[in-house]
Parts: structure tokens; C-alpha cells; sequence
């Protein structure tokens, strides 16, 4: 018996992303989407109508699909912040706080170095969404790394703080001479380029080509190896000489980087200004992303797109149906709930 | 600083901080039975929005508090079916029903915005009738916020005072062992889910039916979260937990106060004070075992089915 499994084939890699990751949400997409169109029917709307609405609103048309890819790049980056320390049993739920802090950075780029060319400001601010992501990370990272507090409670709180820091920093200093509440519109050197027209801007690229980094370096390198050792045993992978705390202040900070990049990419790509309460629970929906997936690469950008999607098609929702805008949290929220529940059927590896 | 503001900003600090105070005692006991539970905010808004359309249908604030405490109850049995049945990440699915909380209270409370309510009726206590009418109006209070601070105190007792009380310390300090003992690690979680809920949605109900008087989408503006650094703030316990409430709330009314007076201080800044005092003492408190959370908070029980 033994000698025969050694003979049957393996399967390649995209059968088994096929058959474990398409195949896995496809059922649990269906079983959420029955559900909203239950509370559809019960509130006295069409679910058919709604959903064929949801879909040639967003995939039917070249515009709706660009539209779908914006919402998704915040997540993708953000959810990497959380993937990123979950390799290393670290769980970061403050990118939202790191998102803040680094498009407060980016922002001070923007205002700061108005009349430097596209080629420099933009790395500019991308360093300094860089840094300010990985500050705000440091405070979580430093308390934990002395085993002093737990990252998940600090993280947390720290949360609660960024986005008053960002109101305080626009509010008394930054707003424009007509609002008080938002920066005057960035220089056109601060803008992230966009693609044919379309609202999608380079943060897409930088949340394709970090994930595909990440997935290499996990998979190929020393450093990749010595995460999953800490991951899989913290305190053996210390007694084998790797060091832990480094590895904590490193990755974590890590983490936040991507998060504040995340922000400077809102910032100067979406916005294009930097306003108060300007994130719409990016870092917290990149964090349920990567936890429904595990962290993994391709489950991120699967779980990002159809999580941009429901939020996308929300939109028609309400012109056609006349039913509030926020409903369409229900819908996500069942699909969430769905995935996190794993029913049996659709139970693969974790 | 004469007595008058003074008097005010405290007035107007019980009367924000009574739902903090609630919330966070609820999830006080979530908590002790090692159940975190980041998805209050979407309670608080499901709960609150029941709540008032309960209120503008019967026209009865009390029934309106019932109904959101119950709704409260069951919003957290439902999460409790993620993480306790199917045992799925206890932050993950938090948030998770924080964004169905945003969605289903938008729906409840649609068809209830700018209506009115009768509120919940205030009265002075007799004590206060002897004072000025201008310093007695100021402690006009709804009976729930005269029933917040002896509800601290039951939940103390309930905790610390009750074999139940026991049950659930013991299962958020180690599930496995209160297993052994002879407790239903599960049963009792949903219990302590389902009692937190009740509280929470009290909390929520006097934000929508006794404090706002009104319905509006996100009208919780972050107090769910709030609520979880009080009950860091005040080490898992109900009784600081007061302490706890009242200095997240004066915060808020001494701003209102000091920007009346001219005093140039950011409020933005001044919203801080309550997170960096938290952070402070868990780093005052962090290495010490005693003062720290219960051991086996949001670990998933795995069971020995």
C-alpha cells in the first residue's frame, strides 16, 4: 500500500489551489449570498434583481471592475501587515493606527516638498508612510519584545489614538482655508499615476508585487525559515540561536510599514488629500481577511477581491433598491461569518 | 474653577459614562470566561437601534430597554456560535460582527430616523430636593444610571461571590481544567457570553433611549471599543471598572467645557489622555501575574469530543 501512494501522481500546484481555495469559497460564497437574499426577500426587495444588479454593476462593465480593484488595494496591503507578524504568532490588530500615522507622514511629505518633482516626492512619501507605519508599530512591538504587555491589547488601543493625532494634526495645522476638516488638494507630483483613465493607481502594484515578495521570501529564504521556526515553536527556535526579540521588533514593525504604506497609498492615490477619519475600517477589514485565510498570499488577493466586490456592488444597491448603504455590511458579514464558521462540507486544510 | 461647571462637567460625565459603564461590565464577564469580544460596537448599535424602534412603536422606554437588553443577549450568543461551537478566532469573528452590527442596526433603524421618543423619564433623588432647583436640575437622572453603580457591584459579587462566579474565572483562566473539575467549559462561556450581552445591550439602550433621545447609522461612535480599554484599564474588575468609566467620560466633558472657557487645548489631544493612561498601566501592571488578564483569553477551547 505504502509503495503505491509513492506512484500516484502529485498534483500540480494550481490543481490543488483549485480544488482547496475556488472550490472552498465558492460554497461558502453561495451559502451567505442565499442567505442576504432571505433577508432580501423578508424586507420585501427582489434578491434576484439585487444581485444581478451587484454583478453588472461591478463585473459587468469595464468602469464597475476598475472601481472593484481600488477598494481592494488598501486591503491587500493591509491585510499583508497582519499576515506578515501572523507568520511569527504575532497578531497585529492595529494596522488600522499604522494606517493613520503613515498617511499622516505621507502627508507632511506632500505639504512639505511641494516643488520637488513626481520622481522624488513620490518616493519620499512612500518612505515616509513607510516610517510612520513602522513607528506606530514600534510601541506594540518594543512592550512585547521585553515581555512586558501583550501586542494584541496595545495594538488595539493605539487604534483609538491615531486617528486623533490625525485630527489634531489637520484640524490645527494642515486643513485648507475652506474646510477644517481636510488638507487643501495635494500638488499633482503628489499623486500616485492612475491607469488608463480608470481611478486604479499604482498602490495596486505595490500590494501585487509585496505579496508575491512575501510569498519568496517565506518560501526561499533563510530569514522565511527561521519565521516559520518561530512560528511553529517560539521557544525552540530561541535555544537554536535565532534570535526572538529581533525577529519581533523586525517583523512587527514590518507589519506597520506596510500598513502606513497602505495609508500614504490612500492618501495620495485615492484622496488625494488627507482629511479626518479618512479610513473606512481598511485596517480592520485587512485583518479579517488574513485571518480567514491564514495568512496566505493568494487567499488574500481572492478574499480582497470579493470582499471589494460586495462593498462595490453595495453602492448600486441602494440606487436601485432603496434600502440603506450600510446593508450591504450585512452581506459581507454573512460571507464572513460563513468562512469563519467553516461548515463541514467545505472544510479543507485550515 | 467655581462649583457650577464643575458640577456640569460631572453631570454630563455620568450621564455619557453610564453606557461605557454597562458595556464594559459586560464585557467584563465575556472576558473573565476568556472571551474577547471586539464586535460590542456592533452590538451596541444592533441593541440600540431595536431598542428605539421598540420605543417609537409602543411608546414605552421601559419596553425599549427590555428589548435591547435581550437583543444584546442574543447578539452575543451569536457570536458565541462562532467561537465557542465552531470554534473559529475570537478577534477575527469580533470584527465580523462588528461590520454585521453596522449593516442590520442600518436596517432596523432606517425607517426610525428623526423620529421622536418619550425617553426615559428623569427624577431627582428626594436628598436633592433641600439643594438649589440649578444644582438639583443638574442630577436629574434616569433610573439607569442610578442602578449602574449597585450593577457593578452585583456583577462583583456575581463574579467573585457566586459558585457560577467561580465557574467562569476558572474557565477563562484554564478551560481544560475546569473541565476536569467537572464544569462545562462551553455551557458555561455561552452563559457568560449570553449575561454580558444582557449588560451591553442596558449600555446600548441608554445611548439610543435615554442619553441621544434619537437614531442615527454609527451613532456609537467607537464606544464599543472604548468599553474594551476600560476593561484593560481597570484590570478585568467591575468595581474599578467605575473608576475606569468615569475618567473616559469627564475627558469628553471637560473638553466641552474648556473650549466654552477659551483654554487652547486640542480636544483631539485631550481624547488621548484616557488611551495613554491605559497604555501606562498595563505597563505599570505587565509583568506582575496578579493584575494581569485571565491566562486563557481568546484561546479557542478545542474539547475532547
Amino acid at each position: 500500500m505504502a509503495q503505491q501512494t509513492d506512484i500516484v501522481p502529485r498534483k500540480t500546484i494550481v490543481q490543488r489551489w483549485i480544488e482547496s481555495t475556488i472550490a472552498r469559497y465558492f460554497y461558502m460564497i453561495v451559502l451567505s449570498f442565499l442567505l442576504f437574499g432571505l433577508l432580501l426577500l423578508f424586507i420585501g426587495k427582489d434578491p434576484i434583481q439585487s444581485y444581478r444588479d451587484i454583478f453588472t454593476s461591478t463585473l459587468g462593465s469595464p468602469y464597475g471592475f476598475s472601481e472593484v480593484i481600488v477598494s481592494m488595494t488598501p486591503v491587500l496591503l493591509t491585510g499583508l501587515a497582519v499576515a506578515l507578524p501572523s507568520k511569527i504568532m504575532l497578531i497585529n490588530v492595529g494596522a488600522e493606527g499604522q494606517l493613520y500615522i503613515g498617511a499622516a507622514f505621507a502627508t507632511w511629505g506632500a505639504l512639505t516638498f511641494q516643488a520637488l518633482p513626481a520622481w522624488q516626492l513620490i518616493p519620499i512619501m512612500m518612505l515616509l508612510g513607510l516610517l510612520g507605519g513602522a513607528l506606530w508599530a514600534f510601541i506594540p512591538a518594543y512592550l512585547k519584545s521585553i515581555g512586558l504587555v501583550n501586542e494584541t491589547i496595545t495594538s488595539l488601543l493605539l487604534n483609538s489614538v491615531a486617528p486623533k493625532i490625525i485630527g489634531f494634526l489637520v484640524f490645527g495645522f494642515w486643513h485648507s482655508a475652506m474646510d477644517t476638516n481636510k488638507t487643501a488638494r495635494f500638488v499633482q507630483a503628489a499623486r500616485l499615476p492612475t491607469f488608463f483613465g480608470t481611478r486604479v493607481n499604482l498602490g495596486l502594484i505595490f500590494g501585487l508585487v509585496l505579496l508575491i515578495a512575501f510569498w519568496l521570501f517565506m518560501k526561499y529564504s533563510r530569514w522565511g525559515l527561521e519565521m516559520r521556526a518561530i512560528g511553529g515553536n517560539a521557544q525552540a527556535a530561541r535555544r537554536n540561536g535565532i534570535p526572538l526579540k529581533t525577529y519581533i521588533l523586525v517583523v512587527f514593525c514590518t507589519g506597520g510599514a506596510i500598513a502606513g504604506l497602505a495609508g500614504m497609498v490612500q492618501a495620495s492615490g485615492y484622496y488625494g488629500l488627507m482629511l479626518t477619519n479618512f479610513s473606512v475600517g481598511w485596517g480592520f477589514m485587512g485583518f479579517l481577511i488574513s485571518w480567514l485565510v491564514g495568512g496566505d498570499p493568494i487567499g488574500i488577493i481572492v478574499m480582497s477581491f470579493i470582499v471589494s466586490l460586495i462593498y462595490s456592488g453595495g453602492n448600486l444597491l441602494q440606487i436601485t433598491s432603496g434600502v440603506p448603504y450600510s446593508i450591504i455590511n450585512i452581506l459581507l458579514a454573512l460571507t464572513l461569518f460563513v468562512v469563519l464558521a467553516r461548515p463541514s462540507f467545505a472544510k479543507g486544510r485550515k | 474653577m467655581a462649583l457650577l461647571p464643575l458640577l456640569g462637567i460631572l453631570s454630563s460625565a455620568i450621564f455619557s459614562g453610564t453606557s461605557l459603564l454597562y458595556t464594559a461590565l459586560g464585557e467584563v464577564i465575556n472576558e473573565r470566561s476568556g472571551i474577547v469580544n471586539l464586535g460590542l460596537e456592533g452590538v451596541l448599535l444592533v441593541s440600540a437601534s431595536s431598542g428605539f424602534a421598540v420605543t417609537v412603536r409602543t411608546g414605552n422606554p421601559y419596553l425599549g430597554v427590555f428589548v435591547a437588553c435581550i437583543v444584546g443577549g442574543l447578539m452575543n450568543l451569536l457570536f458565541g456560535f462562532l467561537v465557542i461551537t465552531r470554534k473559529a478566532n475570537q478577534l477575527a469573528s469580533g470584527l465580523a460582527v462588528m461590520f454585521f452590527g453596522f449593516g442590520l442596526s442600518a436596517l432596523i433603524g432606517n425607517p426610525y430616523v428623526g423620529k421622536s421618543i418619550n425617553a426615559l423619564p428623569r427624577f431627582e433623588l428626594p436628598i436633592l430636593s433641600n439643594f438649589p432647583a440649578l444644582y438639583a436640575s443638574l442630577f436629574k437622572f434616569d433610573v439607569l444610571i442610578y442602578l449602574v453603580i449597585p450593577m457593578a457591584f452585583i456583577v462583583w459579587w456575581l463574579l467573585f461571590r457566586t459558585r457560577w462566579g467561580l465557574g467562569v474565572r476558572a474557565v477563562g483562566e484554564n478551560a481544560d481544567i475546569a473541565f476536569a473539575s467537572g464544569r462545562d467549559p462551553r455551557l458555561i462561556r455561552y452563559q457568560a457570553l449570553f449575561i454580558g450581552g444582557l449588560l451591553t445591550g442596558i449600555g446600548a439602550a441608554h445611548i439610543s433611549i435615554a442619553y441621544a433621545m434619537n437614531w442615527t447609522e454609527y451613532m456609537t461612535g467607537g464606544r464599543g471599543f472604548i468599553a474594551i480599554a476600560l476593561v484593560i484599564f481597570s484590570r478585568w474588575h467591575p468595581i474599578r471598572a467605575i473608576a475606569g468609566a468615569l475618567l473616559f467620560s469627564t475627558a469628553v466633558a471637560v473638553q466641552l467645557v474648556l473650549q466654552n472657557s477659551g483654554i487652547n487645548i486640542s480636544p483631539f489631544l485631550l481624547d488621548c489622555v484616557p488611551y495613554i493612561l491605559t497604555l501606562i498601566v498595563l505597563i505599570i501592571w505587565g509583568g506582575n501575574r496578579k493584575q494581569s488578564a485571565p491566562a486563557s483569553l481568546g484561546r479557542v477551547y478545542e474539547g475532547s469530543d
